[in-house]
């Protein structure tokens, strides 16, 4: 019998912690079948986070550090800089990478740290329980916002990719969404060419990943795909923000 | 090359760095440790290095957190409100275990503080700074030789333990001139086996990591953390004692300070006072040792520190209330003058003294 479908090598066969319905899984199945296409397991060093994904590094057959809260882009620039034929990439959540990290997304970006980011964006804090994240959407319930993201009070949610894309180190944006299967093939193209921009020492490269939160969100986990699709595709457009070459 | 060559402090550790192996330099410029990151950013692409200005003291350290972690000998530096920002980062390199060399060259504070000379980081430098029951080694150098040789060994410490090492100096430190010898140029090695290099044909996977969410599991983390740093007590204390032997009196003060306590020593000598000086190289470990020796022997002990006092609590401790201990300092970035010193001491002379 031929096998049609497998897990990918560069997975662990430990049973992941994330919820039932999560699109945290299907990321990062996504990015062990770019390092598997790539054949980037010998050469691979991901960055954990803080976040629902700080296990990350249980999950991934590959070399790891788990980074303090923000700070995986500066991390991965250590490693990076220490082992240029690496190939480096940092796994971050919304609160991670665009709250306390905000700092270190901006300058590993404007340096054009020759890493790769895969950023999920689930507008939430998961795993502290669902608070109010920069990328809340305005009127969404947190327990941090009970009646809802107030614009006057809180700001509106931010944009990484489109604030990012001005940056000139920056090589490759794009933003994707794992709702529906065609999105999620979408996903895996923008993740491939995020670590071939790496490969090829284009620059800074960056995936963002609309996600769902089921259980923050307070939702069945159709009921949030479906969410993701009609509220934060409208204020989070997809599409390639950047592409190698383009911005010289 | 053992040439005398004239060296100002903070390029001295820069250079010492370069000879110890240190190929990575994350910085960010606060004076008065600008010299340091200055150099190394000349100096280490000369002999195949990276240095880089991070964005922050905080992206610094964590820079030397993921070139430590991949294997390299990294360093950063700063200055009171930077090694601040920079506790974080200690904190995981010690629960991650990763080696590196942090220096400050301590300045006046609370806040923003001034740039003048201070000593008044010595509890963030011994008590840990950052969060959980963590160590590093504080080396406390007193002459820009020292400020080389410590260095230069900061590295070896830290790779030996895979721990973070902190050497503390002070702005003038930092500033002053002095003829050093430079040691050898260390060879660069290649990584450890637990670095993250990406598995290059490894089986296993290797990980960087301080998180045990198992309270049992952080427990035992922790108990072989314990382990090294009673090893570090054990074998890493260093002191230097001056005229002591027939010392009715010891003065204790480390670091620039040190120099200073000095003059008094040899002025108040002349004069016919027996006094002596203790001081410690490191800071953590701190000597136990002197203290016992001399506990027996002397009359007190008074500490003098550019603070208000903090290393005097480690002196009490030492002493454990055998003769009295006394304090004077100066603090803000005032240096304290060596006159002031002695009187300091002839009044605790007279108020003490006699008693045997």
């Amino acid at each position: 019998m031929k096998a049609v479908y497998e897990k990918p090598k560069s997975l662990t066969d430990v049973v992941t912690h994330y919820c039932p319905g999560c699109t945290h899984g299907v990321a990062h199945r996504l990015v062990a079948e770019v390092i598997d296409d790539l054949k980037l397991e010998d050469r691979a060093v991901g960055i954990a986070s803080v976040g629902c994904s700080v296990f990350a590094y249980d999950y991934f057959e590959v070399d790891f550090q788990q980074a303090a809260h923000g700070r995986a882009p500066a991390v991965a620039t250590g490693i990076k800089r220490v082992h240029p034929d690496s190939v480096v990439f940092t796994y971050q959540g919304d609160g991670d990478l665009a709250s306390i990290g905000a700092a270190e997304i901006v300058h590993a970006a404007m340096r054009g740290e020759n890493i790769t980011v895969v950023f999920i964006n689930n507008a939430i804090y998961g795993m502290t329980g669902g608070q109010m994240a920069p990328t809340t959407l305005v009127g969404q319930k947190a327990s941090t916002s009970p009646a809802g993201r107030d614009p006057d009070h809180s700001g509106s949610p931010i944009r990484v990719c489109e604030m990012l894309s001005t940056l000139p180190g920056v090589a490759y944006l794009a933003r994707v969404s794992c709702h529906d299967a065609r999105g999620i093939m979408s996903a895996k193209r923008s993740i491939g060419k995020a670590f071939q921009t790496q490969l090829d020492g284009e620059g800074f490269a960056l995936v963002e990943i609309l996600s769902n939160c089921p259980t923050n969100w307070g939702m069945s986990p159709v009921e949030s795909l479906e969410w993701v699709k009609e509220h934060m595709v409208r204020y989070y457009p997809l599409g390639e923000f950047c592409t190698p070459g383009e911005g010289e | 090359m053992s040439d005398l060559q004239l060296f100002k402090g903070n390029e001295a550790v820069g250079e010492a760095a370069v000879r110890a192996g240190c190929r990575h330099f994350f910085g960010y410029p606060i004076t008065p440790q600008n010299e340091l990151p200055e150099y190394m950013s000349w100096r280490l692409p000369e002999v195949g290095g990276v240095f880089l200005q991070a964005e922050s003291e905080v992206a610094a350290i964590n820079m030397v957190y993921g070139a430590g972690g991949a294997g390299a000998k990294a360093m950063t530096s700063s200055s009171s409100p930077g090694i601040s920002l920079k506790q974080e980062g200690i904190s995981f390199l010690a629960g991650a275990e990763i080696p590196g060399v942090i220096v400050n060259m301590v300045r006046g504070g609370p806040g923003l503080g001034g740039i003048q000379p201070a000593q008044s980081d010595y509890f963030q430098a011994t008590r840990g700074g950052g969060h959980g029951d963590y160590r590093t080694v504080v080396l406390g150098p007193a002459s820009l030789q020292e400020l080389v040789d410590m260095t230069y060994e900061a590295f070896q410490i830290a790779d030996r333990y895979r721990n973070p090492v902190m050497v503390v100096g002070d702005g003038v430190m930092g500033q002053m001139m002095e003829p050093v010898v430079f040691p050898d140029m260390a060879e660069v090695t290649d990584p450890p086996d637990w670095a993250t290099t990406g598995k290059r044909g490894r089986d296993n996977f290797n990980l960087i990591n301080s998180l045990y969410l198992d309270p049992e599991e952080l427990w035992e983390h922790n108990r072989k953390l314990n382990d090294k740093y009673r090893q570090m007590t054990e074998k890493e204390v260093r002191w230097e004692t001056r005229a002591t032997d027939d010392a009715d009196f010891a003065f204790v003060a480390y670091g620039t300070t040190a120099r200073i306590v000095q003059k008094a020593v040899e002025q108040m000598r002349e004069d016919g006072h027996a006094v002596g000086l203790v001081r410690p190289q490191t800071l953590w470990p701190f000597p136990q040792e002197p203290f016992d020796e001399l506990s027996d022997r002397v009359d007190g002990f008074r500490t003098v520190e550019m603070s208000l006092g903090q290393m005097v609590e480690d002196v009490r401790l030492a002493v454990q209330g055998r003769v009295p201990v006394q304090f004077y300092g100066t603090t803000g970035g005032v240096m304290p003058d060596y006159r002031d010193i002695i009187s300091a001491m002839e009044e605790m002379m007279r108020k003490v003294g006699g008693r045997r």
